[in-house]
């Protein structure tokens, strides 16, 4: 227990302090690497709780794909970042004032649970324990969820078609290979068969 | 709960075996290493003479398209692991339902994957 | 579960037939490639006619909920997904001819306007928390997506970022809420949630509210979460705006009814005072931000802010009249604001489209029809009798009159009267000064919507208003049955 406790505030720390970094690096380059750490400690987290699977969904899809595209967008972009900044303290009150109201609710929230702690309305649902994580969430995102379930599939699909449409474009004149045109050549259109008079040539 | 932990304890172990050696070896040299910097040694190094332009230039879009369409498969196969991992425990009345659900699952991104290919956009050129 | 499949199916037919014919006409669409965008449109027209009709038949079997209560088809969501699939039906109609000017014609954009439509029908008839953040996000995406369609004028690109940035924080906003809600009462369908705030009311719950409110309040445009509308409105192609401006609007705010007249009706304390300070700053924002407007799509979006605080004024009600003020206004408003868009559609001169108020100047010499249909249509949102604007905003008025809101009323009124004075002027510009350059002849479909519009605002109201009103008393009454 007291291992898990360890854990705990050392994962914890490391994902609040690698946020802050996220916000508050230079370079964005430096900013999405931390951002992978917050995403490595987050996922640490879960496993702590219990939700393994989640963890590896986070590590699978946040720190294996979409942090590589943000690493990709800002590496590969001519943006220029010192522009991009400028406008940084001029919002920063704003900013920290509603930083500081969530911040307040958050902790009223929390104040509010800890208050009412042993009451029945207060505990979380119950999580099966004798299921694992990708278990319990198996077992019912596929017959009692999958309303949801295929609503997500819908919004992937929207997602794709968004991609292409806003993103891809033909080029005019690029020679491109076409499998079946080539296939299915036949041999009287690529071979001639000429008969030559001796010491003629073909003329 | 604290025997489920325990099995990540290698994983633990490992990450603290990686981060202290990484760190080693980010200490070791600046205490060890003769460090004598000048200009020309920590300029950029490009094939030897001086670097033309900014390392930062505008990519083809093109490579985001497929960052996003990679993302998206992506997010169809984690659908597929608590499907795969259930589905052989399951009660034989919900076990076709949710045999079939995934199926439908997969036509709908099928029906996007038909939409991609037939619209050139996993084609480079 | 699997022996309720096939009664599942059956309340979900108008869903799966939507979706079913979507990804065949997207398939077909490019099999065919983009010649076909025409064809597209008028099959996509024609799946939201087959939708109306199913959400219709549907009614025969009484109400009922699939998925666990997740998809509930009562006569508040046919209502809804009705009014809907006509106000997207009509703004695709619209797009089409603008498209092929433009040369913007492609067949996704009546898909992804079938796809935004799928998502509205999942929000206005949400059941439970996790269905109303799905819909959302699949109508929303869908929308990113046509807001950024002319993807090489910087102007809709910027629209598209714009927008698809602020949604995605008030998307979290809105998350955020729902999972404290789903934390202060371990449940995601709303009966369960009702049952649980019975029993036990939270300061979690309501924080959580508080920013479920404040995410809903930005899909709607009501001020303070209101940034995006100008800059996404006039951006956007403006049949993509006319489409935003319609249907989407309006089933944002029946899930707002929804959500708030149906699991926490009981907790009218909670969310009361927070939709009349949202209906208060939204009629003062849109009326004094329309006065300084010299584009007419940037006035539409502050007329369509102002809009949305007085459709807020019924639902601030809590009431069943109030609900039922709500869904006329919104009625009346989507097919005057298709009929506006109509006429800004017909601002075309030779060199291209023009967007400026003043080029309106003058219109009833070179174009009358346009003219008398634009005039009737600015007064009728501007709530003059005997239009059907003032039908609409006398039945929100009365509702919150009812309900004890005085000051609002009050507020309401002055706002109302405020307001008139950028309608009218729009309408002396075109009666009174001298020509600007005559529009060429807008095309017919375009020309009909907006006579049809016209018409419906008022002659054609006499009929219709009847119907609509015991219609809409049914679908409110469905709420709080």
């Amino acid at each position: 227990m007291i291992l898990q406790a360890i854990a705990f505030w050392i994962l914890a720390g490391v994902a609040v302090s690698a946020a802050f970094m996220v916000v508050a690096a230079r370079n964005p380059v430096r900013s999405v690497m931390w951002l992978i750490l917050t995403f490595f400690t987050t996922a640490g987290l879960f496993v702590l709780i219990g939700a393994e699977f989640l963890a590896m969904l986070l590590v699978v899809v946040y720190v294996g794909a979409v942090a590589v595209l943000f690493l990709f967008v800002v590496m590969m972009l001519d943006v220029d970042f010192v522009e991009l900044k400028q406008g940084f303290l001029q919002y920063m009150p704003v900013g920290a004032l509603i930083a500081l109201i969530m911040l307040a609710e958050m902790a009223f929230v929390g104040a509010s649970w800890a208050a009412s702690r042993g009451e029945a309305a207060a505990q979380p649902p119950a999580i099966p324990v004798s299921a694992s994580n990708i278990e319990a969430i198996g077992a019912v995102l596929y017959t009692e969820y999958v309303y949801f379930f295929q609503a997500a599939g819908m919004v992937l699909l929207v997602a794709m078609i968004g991609a292409i449409v806003l993103t891809l474009r033909h080029r005019e004149g690029v020679k491109r290979q076409d499998i079946g045109k080539q296939v299915g050549r036949k041999r009287d259109e690529a071979v001639e068969l000429v008969d030559i008079e001796q010491g003629e040539g073909i003329g | 709960m604290t025997e489920f932990l325990l099995e990540y304890l290698p994983i633990l172990i490992f990450f603290g075996i990686a981060s202290a050696m990484g760190i080693a070896f980010l200490v070791l040299p600046a205490l060890i290493a003769p460090s004598d910097p000048d200009p020309d040694k920590t300029a950029a190094y490009e094939c030897g003479f001086n670097a033309f332009e900014d390392a930062r230039i505008k990519f083809d879009v093109r490579f985001y398209l497929v960052a996003i369409l990679f993302i998206i498969f992506d997010l169809e196969v984690a659908f597929l692991f608590p499907w795969a991992a259930t589905l052989i425990e399951m009660p034989d009345a919900t076990r076709a339902f949710a045999f079939f659900s995934m199926l439908v699952f997969l036509g709908i991104l099928t029906v996007g994957f038909i939409y991609e290919w037939r619209k050139g956009a996993l084609e480079w050129e | 579960m699997t022996e309720s499949f096939a009664v599942n199916f059956a309340i979900a037919a108008p869903e799966v037939f939507l979706a079913v014919a979507t990804m065949g006409l997207l398939v077909a669409g490019v099999i065919m490639g983009d010649k076909s965008a025409r064809l597209i449109t008028w099959l996509a027209l024609a799946t939201l006619a087959g939708y109306a009709a199913l959400a219709l038949a549907g009614l025969a079997n009484g109400a009922g909920a699939a998925f666990s209560g997740a998809l509930v088809a009562d006569r508040f969501a046919v209502f809804a997904k009705v009014v809907i699939a006509i106000g997207a039906g009509l703004t695709l109609l619209l797009s089409d001819s603008f498209m092929q000017k433009e040369k913007l014609s492609r067949f996704e954009f009546p898909v992804l306007g079938l796809l935004a439509v799928l998502g509205m029908g999942m929000m206005v008839s949400a059941g439970d928390i996790i269905a109303v953040y799905m819909g959302i996000e699949l109508q929303s995406l869908a929308l990113y997506v046509m807001a950024a369609f002319n993807r090489d004028s910087l102007r809709s690109s910027e629209a598209g970022l714009k927008y698809f940035v602020l949604g995605a924080l008030s998307s979290g906003l809105l998350l955020y809420g729902l999972s404290l809600i789903f934390g202060a009462t371990g449940a995601t369908d709303f009966d369960s949630i009702a049952a649980a705030l019975a029993q036990e009311e939270s300061l979690m719950f309501t924080i959580g509210l508080v920013f479920a409110i404040s995410g809903l309040a930005f899909k709607v445009s009501a001020a303070p979460f209101h940034m995006w509308t100008p800059d996404v409105y006039e951006g956007a192609p403006t049949p993509v705006t006319a489409f935003l401006a319609a249907a989407p609007k309006f089933a944002a705010m029946a899930l707002f009814a929804r959500v708030l007249v149906g699991p926490f009706g009981e907790f009218i304390g909670d969310w009361q005072q927070v939709i009349v300070a949202l209906a208060g700053i939204s009629i003062g924002v849109g009326v004094f931000g329309a006065l300084a407007q010299s584009n007419i799509k940037r006035l539409m979006a502050y007329s369509s802010i102002a809009n949305m605080g007085y459709a807020l004024m019924g639902l601030a009600a809590g009431t069943q009249n109030g609900v039922n003020g709500l869904l006329i206004y919104m009625t009346i408003y989507l097919l005057s604001v298709i009929g506006v868009f109509a006429c800004i559609l017909a601002m075309r001169r030779k060199d291209g489209m023009v967007e400026q108020i003043d080029d309106l100047a003058g219109l009833s010499q070179t174009n009358p029809g346009i003219a008398v249909a634009l005039s009737m249509l600015m007064l009728s949102v501007a709530g003059l009798p005997p239009f059907a604007g003032f039908i609409a905003k006398l039945y929100v008025f009365m509702a919150a009159l009812d309900a004890g809101l005085v000051l609002l009323a009050v507020f309401a009124a002055l706002g109302t009267v405020v307001g008139a004075f950028y309608y009218l002027r729009i309408v002396k510009l075109i009666w009174f000064d001298e020509p600007a350059q005559g529009f060429v002849r807008p095309g017919r479909t375009v020309a009909y919507t907006a006579f049809g519009s016209a018409a419906l605002a008022f002659p054609i109201l006499v009929v219709f208003i009847f119907p609509l009103i015991s219609q809409a008393g049914a679908a409110a009454s469905a709420l709080f049955s």
